[in-house]
């Protein structure tokens, strides 16, 4: 039972991550139309999570996250499997990326280009990692809940990764050539 | 007055359960078998085993509601979203910690054999005269040469896949070819084999996953998913493997939702003439009647059960005349060892999920190794090239994170220690006095730790992995010690000993209650010491062993 036993811990581990601090950070400045206020997410908010995980896992020769419903995915991750304290800290981060990108960039995220929006959030990556400040924070919640949900839709596993259901026979030594696709399980 | 008669009665249906009900049915009688929980039919049951990842609504991670719903199976990996009505529901089944203990019980039919991590090893003689030896606790009934055969005539049919590697500390099988290892774990063999004087073995495990067909059964299709149920019967479960040979016969009723409540023993005859049980369903209760009675209800359940019965003359029930019923309660210690990472390997990589890995077989205190502690442990481990839910912290947003994540990563390697715990009286299960489950049923109390030799056990357990890893060329070689609690290991075994005084233990050397002949205990309950490797083979030899015993008995008047 060894290799699962391991394997599990491990992805609960990386799952517990440390990027999962966070706090009630009070956000100032907003207008309260437009800022998210709890799990019951509108239509906008999901588009708004949408563009978000296609900034981090964009369309290339492949569909990117947007197109695997990636918002509905990350609203369900977050209300089942995170508990209160990291539920905050996701909305407040939410609400601190759309104050922030627009006074940092003079327009709304969702009036920006992907590229823009990437680079973006590849800044407040940087910025995460450095800063004891709670917002950023959420970058490593949304990279995390992003990554999951693209690899394990339909469009990740069968297109961008190799899904193989029942291999049939172990093979211990084959060649590998870069940019032959990984296993999706 | 009972509502059935039969010539058998079996209490559980798991791996020692199956067995008995096979072996008695095939001997020709007609056989009860009891299951606490629903029914799990073979393959129709199976209802997540053949879902794709976007299929699974979570992906495989836990939800606060099955985080606050299972209190105690969020303290390991078994609590997933896939299989969680097959793991017992600590609500309806509580259990008391006098000291801190994890207990995962499988409450259906096939019990954990539908979950169990299959892996397969013999016991040999180094284990059964250990405590003899070491003048520990007492010393076992019977020796390797008795139940060499019986672990043949199992291991024939549960079909195990592995490699003969002629340790006296290992003995060899009766194996259908062994699963390969891969480049990276072969290379570690051929390195920890020379760095260590060919005195350390990285083999591949042994494990009840077909490599071969066996009638009815389709070999291992490679898809790593076994604890899901498999649909090919690619390894072996009661579902599987056993329950469909004792249904072949004709012989056997299989009665699930049939919590049985106490044993009805007869003073007299100084037997036991059936069992009482309340339907889990209805709870109304109901009697049969039997001339022998195996308990395989899983370790702990099986000795609760004793401790329920004929408390008119034995207080602390059936069994318990020796004042042992209950005591030396044991487990495997582990979650601890190390990783490290391969490299030179990057044009290299596998096909297929082989549900297994490698096992490294006991080097300690054998062949002239001494250490400071007495016993020994195993490892299971393996290498694979990591995925795409690998943390890459330098890679940007965009496409260089989603082109990286579509190739496989770096190889790691890993391996988890299995420590022998030895057989301490004080360590003890007790019926609760206070405490009833869901059925009005008083739930058991557990009271037992792991002492000073488990404890320096446990240093070489990590240190030995590092030094291994290291030895075969790993980098960024880490240890890891993620704490234990008892019966984490989920191989509980042990309260209910076999032995050769009925002073000094509770069953002979052919599993019968000391007290009651016509009834025996073939599961980890009978365990008189641990040993360090996976137990369930063992169940298995010594179940079919005493129902040919039973069997013989019962043609020559003697039951």
């Amino acid at each position: 039972m060894a290799m699962n036993r391991r394997d599990a811990i491990k992805s609960f581990a990386l799952m517990m991550g440390g990027t999962m601090v966070g706090a009630n950070a009070i956000l100032t400045g907003c207008a309260p139309d437009d800022q998210i206020v709890g799990l019951e997410f509108s239509q906008k908010d999901i588009a708004f999570l949408d563009e978000i995980g296609e900034a981090i896992i964009p369309t290339t020769d492949t569909p990117g996250a947007k197109e695997t419903k990636i918002g509905e995915f990350m609203q369900m991750m977050v209300k089942d499997t995170y508990n209160a304290e990291q539920q905050q800290t996701f909305i407040d981060g939410l609400n601190y990326i759309k104050k922030d990108f627009k006074s940092s960039k003079g327009k709304n995220f969702m009036d920006a280009g992907v590229e823009e929006r990437t680079a973006y959030l590849n800044e407040l990556k940087t910025i995460a990692a450095k800063t004891e400040e709670k917002g950023p924070a959420v970058v490593g919640m949304l990279q995390d809940l992003t990554v999951l949900g693209y690899f394990t839709s339909e469009i990740g596993a069968t297109q961008q990764l190799k899904f193989i259901e029942a291999p049939g026979r172990y093979d211990g030594c084959i060649e590998y050539k870069p940019g032959d696709k990984a296993y999706a399980i | 007055m009972a509502d059935q008669t039969y010539e058998a009665i079996v209490v559980g249906s798991g791996i020692s359960g199956g067995w008995a009900a096979k072996e008695l049915t095939e001997k020709g009688l007609k056989v009860l078998l009891l299951e606490r929980g629903p029914n799990v039919e073979h393959i129709k049951d199976y209802k997540t085993a053949t879902l794709a990842p976007w299929e699974i609504p979570h992906r495989g991670r836990r939800t606060l509601q099955m985080m606050e719903n299972h209190p105690n199976l969020r303290r390991d990996y078994v609590l997933n979203e896939l299989n969680l009505d097959w793991w017992a529901h600590e609500s309806d089944s509580p259990y008391v910690e006098k000291k801190p203990f994890t207990w995962f019980r499988g409450y259906q039919v096939g019990g954990r054999s539908l979950l169990w991590g299959r892996q397969s090893y013999r016991i040999g003689d180094i284990d059964f005269e250990a405590n003899l030896k070491q003048g520990i606790a007492i010393d076992w009934p019977i020796r390797y040469k008795e139940l060499d055969p019986w672990y043949s005539y199992v291991e024939k049919f549960a079909g195990i896949s592995g490699n003969k590697d002629g340790l006296p500390q290992l003995p060899d099988g009766e194996f259908q070819p062994p699963m390969p290892l891969n480049c990276v774990e072969k290379d570690v063999a051929e390195r920890v084999k020379k760095a260590f004087d060919g005195k350390r073995l990285v083999t591949i495990g042994r494990v009840a996953n077909l490599t071969q067909p066996l009638e009815g059964r389709t070999q291992c299709q490679f898809r790593n998913k076994c604890s899901l149920g498999c649909p090919f019967g690619g390894y072996f479960s009661t579902q599987a493997s056993t329950l469909p040979a004792a249904e072949k016969t004709g012989n056997l009723t299989l009665r699930p939702w049939s919590i049985v409540t106490r044993l009805i023993y007869d003073k007299d005859t100084k037997k036991a003439t059936g069992v009482e049980i309340v339907d889990g369903e209805d709870n109304k209760t109901y009697e049969y009647n039997a001339k022998i009675i195996f308990l395989c209800a899983s370790a702990l359940n099986s000795t609760a059960i004793l401790m329920r019965s004929a408390t008119d003359i034995w207080p602390d029930g059936l069994g318990s005349s020796s004042g042992e019923l209950g005591h030396n309660v044991m487990d495997h210690h582990f979650r601890l060892g190390a990783n490290g990472i391969a490299e030179g390997y990057e044009d290299k990589y596998y096909f297929g999920r082989r549900p297994n890995g490698i096992y490294i077989p006991r080097f300690r205190n054998v062949n002239g190794d001494k250490r400071d502690y007495i016993r020994g442990f195993g490892y299971q481990g393996n290498a694979s090239r990591s995925g795409w839910s690998r943390n890459i912290a330098e890679l940007s947003f965009g496409a260089p994170l989603k082109e990286a994540l579509s190739e496989p990563g770096p190889w790691t390697m890993g391996m988890t220690a299995f420590g022998e715990i030895l057989p301490y009286h004080e360590n003890h299960i007790k019926l609760s006095k206070d405490l009833k489950d869901k059925w009005g049923i008083p739930v058991l109390e557990m009271d037992a730790e792991i002492k000073e030799n488990e404890k320096k056990m446990r240093v070489d357990m990590m240190n030995d992995a590092a030094e291994m890893l290291e030895a075969a060329g790993l980098k960024n070689v880490k240890t890891f010690d993620s704490g234990y609690t008892f019966g984490q290991g989920i191989h509980e075994m042990g309260t209910a000993r076999m032995g050769r005084d009925p002073k000094t233990s509770v069953l002979n050397g052919n599993n019968q209650v000391w007290d009651a002949k016509n009834v025996f205990v073939t599961d980890g309950a009978c365990m008189t010491s641990a040993a360090a490797q996976n137990p369930s083979l063992t169940y298995m030899a010594l179940t079919a062993r005493a129902a040919d015993f039973a069997v013989n008995e019962l043609k020559k008047g003697n039951l």
